[in-house]
């Protein structure tokens, strides 16, 4: 089966983009290189194609209140055009995708999941819906996303449109704003650690969108930038990636999310039997950071010791390019998480130092 | 993809370049270009005796680790530590920047080995 293509396929071909099959997509891993463009998004502006991600809507009388029951964070906290980062779980605990959930009104929600899991999440939400009043729908197919990520998104991104995107705050979005002549929902939400924008529109106007932000953007040096360091960034900025730090096995607790799971909320959700149960149980392990003190790099699958006895295994590692050292996450039994402890990293069947460091990498910096 | 001629080369896109007795060992251009920016060279320990298709060294990219085989045994007299403070030297360069220096146990090994003209051939095959 060969890989979707998305409308800007053409143009990550045009740009010499690396392109590789991704979770069935056929996207660019790289354009000009990792590093540059990983530096570009922190120190100037870069941008993504996304058009991978999934799209699901939820309308009705109940969408808030379904949504609420579906969910581990607190949909009722959210205002119209706010936008709220949560897990949705198992009834056992074990996470189904993590998304963003764009409130239009309470009858009218906008949920933004991962593309390898899109459509196991449709499947899983209209088998839930039971007696609600709601709609479900899967728009994936008709919706092109790009990322503009960086300290110089805005200023980028604002030679396009009168909209005034100063006033779009952290975590909201607006709709129907004119990009260059093209309609768009635009949110101020990303995956760097930069800030930025996602910028949501039909297939085809995607295609101009891009072009246009290269354009606007080359007097800050604007980059396309490819899934590599979309994975190095969202890695340093200790944002999770669905199938390395939660999966249908790693739930949000030992993946280090607690926040996102809202015991205390007033209605009951689904997975909150399970997480409390594990709560009450204790953790069996817990994700750390790491920092290599020997020579080498931590890798995604790499086991982790103590005194030659297994205790873990790498989520995600990297030598992080912001930081220029062995970076990792690792799910580790929790006794051996507390900051500074000692334990081996066996990179090519050989032990290598490393140390138990803080989560928020880019603080260290 | 640069190929240099009067090397031996295996399928696995490392060099061979023999010096009497000896021979300096390297990744081709082709795998340092697949590689990208490589940001970490594991190389092998001096006198360390290796046999042919032995993995002697790791060089990293950010994004993927590939083991370096060695296609011709022998023991290493020399490891470049220079491309321990700087392995993006590889990507420069990778024909100039050798990654370790070996004492050849038996040259009929080379035979096995693509000769640079072959090698460009199998280039045009692979792409």
């Amino acid at each position: 089966m060969s890989a979707k293509k998305t409308p800007l396929y053409d143009e990550h071909v045009k740009l010499g983009g690396n392109v590789v099959d991704y979770a069935g997509w056929a996207l660019p891993v790289q354009y000009e290189g990792l590093i540059p463009e990983h530096e570009a998004v922190r120190n100037a502006v870069g941008m993504f194609d996304v058009s991978h991600m999934g799209e699901i809507t939820v309308k009705g009388k109940e969408a808030l209140a379904f949504l609420d029951y579906l969910l581990t964070n607190d949909i009722t906290t959210l205002v119209d055009n706010q936008i709220l980062y949560t897990m949705m779980c198992y009834p056992d605990g074990g996470v189904v995708d993590d998304l963003l959930v764009y409130r239009y009104n309470s009858e009218y929600f906008y949920l933004v999941v991962n593309a390898a899991n899109c459509d196991k999440d449709f499947e899983w939400i209209v088998n839930q819906k039971g007696d609600y009043d709601v709609e479900i729908e899967n728009v994936s197919d008709g919706v092109g996303q790009v990322a503009i990520q960086g300290p110089d998104a805005e200023k980028t991104l604002q030679k396009l449109t009168e909209t005034d995107l100063s006033q779009i705050k952290y975590y909201y979005f607006q709709d129907e704003v004119m990009v260059d002549g093209v309609k768009c929902m635009v949110s101020r939400t990303g995956y760097t650690g930069e800030d930025g924008f996602e910028v949501y529109t039909d297939l085809e106007g995607v295609v101009k969108v891009w072009n246009s932000v290269l354009e606007a953007g080359k007097e800050y040096g604007i980059k396309p930038a490819g899934l590599g360091c979309r994975d190095t960034l969202r890695f340093e900025a200790s944002l999770p990636l669905y199938g390395n730090e939660i999966s249908r096995d790693i739930t949000p607790l030992e993946g280090g999310l607690r926040f996102f799971v809202k015991f205390k909320k007033e209605s009951d959700f689904i997975g909150k039997e399970g997480l409390q149960k594990q709560l009450d149980a204790g953790l069996e392990r817990k994700l750390a950071g790491l920092e290599l003190l020997g020579r080498g790099i931590p890798r995604e699958g790499y086991e982790v010791q103590k005194d030659g006895e297994k205790i873990g295994h790498i989520t995600t590692g990297y030598m992080s390019p912001t930081l220029k050292k062995g970076i990792a996450n690792a799910l580790l039994k929790p006794e051996f998480t507390e900051i500074d402890t000692e334990v081996d990293v066996i990179i090519r069947n050989k032990p290598v130092k490393a140390k138990v460091i803080k989560r928020s990498f880019l603080k260290n910096k | 993809m640069k190929v240099v001629e009067g090397l031996y080369y295996s399928k696995d896109h490392e060099w061979v370049k023999v010096d009497g007795d000896f021979a300096y060992v390297g990744i081709a251009d082709y795998a340092q270009d697949h590689l990208g920016d490589i940001v970490y060279v594991e190389l092998p320990d001096v006198d360390d005796e290796l046999e042919k298709e032995d993995s002697f060294a790791a060089v990293e990219s950010v994004k993927a680790a590939a083991d370096v085989y060695l296609p011709i045994g022998g023991t290493v007299v020399e490891v470049n530590e220079a491309l321990e403070d700087e392995p993006a030297l590889i990507n420069a360069d990778p024909y100039a920047n050798w990654i370790i220096k070996i004492e050849i146990s038996d040259k009929s090994e080379l035979d096995d080995l693509m000769s640079s003209e072959e090698y460009e051939k199998f280039l045009a095959e692979e792409e």
